[in-house]
């Protein structure tokens, strides 16, 4: 395949992570390669985030080896938090780790619908809007990596089926691995290359329609969660806008 | 003109508003301002030790703060104590041994009430030349870390991740601050630096909607409470550095009132 060309961004082998003698997660091994989105699913405590952030080197005390393979990385944690005692607009923290100029700011802004907000503080926007924010905020940067951490939390329905076609869509354009850790499995399973089952530890991996027929992912997921490919994987005639609203195909 | 005492005092404290102003956005950015307290409070203790092997005030202090900070980490890492237990302990343990210590230099004639709360007569050229080359280097070094210390103060793990090194800017930032208080010490006195750092800084929230406003705000603010506490000191004979200090706490009240006026409209 093409694949094979591709430049490998991030490769994690065999890493184990312990919080005061207990696993947090064992021997995981992944590897993002440009233009590829590989996604971790698993229940809540399975290891997801303590994946990303071993990946991007946020927990440094590991066993086993990770590897980055480039500098420009776009990170949306699962959680921040800006306390008031710090006054900070949109504007500012657009170019919090990289100085951009006003129109790529402003572009940015534009993909994830939030342009408005761009003069407003960051403690006055609600959660979905916080959350498209720092999408804008990763990708404006023009990342060669994207760690997405359930990216569209607290984003309402409509807006959730158009980031994900953003977020699709960047991958493409940019060229840029995205490493992508979602509860949506309708969404992971139609628009990624690869998913990594966790439970502490890998579960099973592969492209969606070999790990929705595994054993171990209706174990961890249920009958019903294997179903989910014939439902979901249909041919589009129709795309989406920005803001959700379809599109219909000449 | 530096002959005058009250010139001289000017032009330090002058220059010492300068440097707290964006080191205490930081500080209450950071929430570091018990951290900042105690690194003053262990001012005494490296005032005592300058006096006892006749070396520079400011850099006795600005070791004794530094090597403060890093028992601070070892002890964060060794115990499992609350992060305030710790810097109570290090603040008055150092404060205690400090004034036990001053009580063995009994041949040096020492005005502890100045070293506590600031004396603008005890400022000399010398203390000047610390002050100005001292602050310059700290507002030189701040400039050139701001962007990762800044990063790294809104969310850690991010500046990790995006590779802006915050455990490194985060040890700068805490070597700086044990130099403005070392540099500071003369004039505000070690028991209201810290007020000098957090009053002019808060003050600046209210009245600031981005972080170079709130920068701005808070360097004209301690430069106005300088000023105002050091013709006050003058005129009514107190102690420049509570004079300071209640002049910073008055502007606080006056932008209180402002930012009332503000949050009304936005209702």
């Amino acid at each position: 395949m093409e694949n094979k060309n591709k430049k490998i961004l991030l490769k994690v082998e065999n890493a184990s992570f312990y919080l005061n003698d207990k696993a947090l997660i064992k021997e995981v091994s992944l590897e993002i390669k440009q233009g590829e989105i590989v996604t971790l699913i698993g229940p809540n405590g399975s290891g997801k985030s303590t994946t990303a952030k071993i990946a991007l080197g946020i927990y440094k005390k590991i066993e086993g080896r990770v590897r980055r393979f480039t500098e420009r990385i776009g990170y949306v944690p699962q959680k921040v938090s800006v306390d008031w005692t710090l006054p900070i607009r949109v504007i500012d923290f657009m170019s919090l780790t990289e100085d951009l100029k006003n129109d790529q700011i402003n572009v940015a802004l534009n993909l994830t619908g939030v342009d408005h907000l761009k003069n407003k503080s960051l403690s006055n926007l609600s959660g979905g809007e916080f959350q498209r924010v720092l999408i804008a905020r990763a990708i404006a940067k023009k990342p060669e990596l994207l760690v997405l951490d359930e990216p569209v939390q607290g984003v309402d329905f409509k807006g959730e089926i158009a980031l994900y076609e953003l977020i699709k869509k960047i991958s493409e354009k940019l060229n840029c691995g995205i490493l992508l850790i979602s509860h949506d499995l309708h969404v992971v399973m139609s628009a990624t290359d690869f998913v990594i089952c966790l439970n502490g530890h890998v579960c099973c991996s592969g492209k969606p329609h070999t790990v929705v027929k595994d054993e171990k992912y209706k174990e961890l997921f249920g009958d019903r969660a294997s179903n989910i490919l014939s439902l979901y994987e249909h041919e589009h005639d129709h795309s989406h806008s920005a803001d959700g609203s379809i599109d219909p195909k000449k | 003109m530096f002959d005058d005492f009250f010139t001289r005092a000017l032009i330090a404290g002058i220059g010492i508003s300068l440097v707290t102003g964006p080191l205490g956005c930081f500080v209450v950015w950071r929430r570091l301002s018990f951290f900042a307290g105690t690194l003053a409070h262990s001012a005494l203790l490296g005032v005592t030790m300058a006096l006892f092997f006749e070396i520079n005030i400011a850099f006795s202090v600005f070791i004794i703060s530094a090597v403060l900070a890093i028992l601070l980490l070892q002890l964060q890492k060794k115990t499992k104590l609350p992060n305030d237990a710790l810097l109570g302990l290090l603040a008055h343990a150092s404060l205690a041994v400090g004034l036990v210590v001053i009580g063995f230099l009994t041949s040096i004639r020492f005005d502890v009430m100045a070293l506590l709360f600031g004396d603008i007569l005890a400022v000399n050229q010398n203390d000047l030349l610390v002050i100005w080359l001292g602050g310059g280097l700290i507002l030189i070094v701040l400039k050139l870390i701001w962007k990762p210390l800044f990063a790294s103060t809104v969310n850690y793990e991010l500046s990790e991740a995006e590779g802006m090194k915050p455990d490194k800017f985060n040890a700068i930032f805490t070597i700086l601050t044990a130099a403005l208080i070392a540099i500071s010490i003369k004039i505000v006195g070690l028991l209201l630096i810290t007020g000098m750092l957090i009053i002019p800084a808060a003050t600046a929230r209210n009245v600031s909607n981005n972080p170079k406003q709130m920068v701005i705000f808070s360097v004209v603010f301690g430069l106005i409470s300088v000023l105002v506490g050091l013709f006050t000191s003058l005129k009514i004979n107190s102690a420049s550095g509570p004079s300071i200090i209640t002049a910073t706490l008055l502007l606080f009240i006056l932008s209180l009132i402002k930012f009332k006026k503000v949050s009304d409209l936005k209702k």
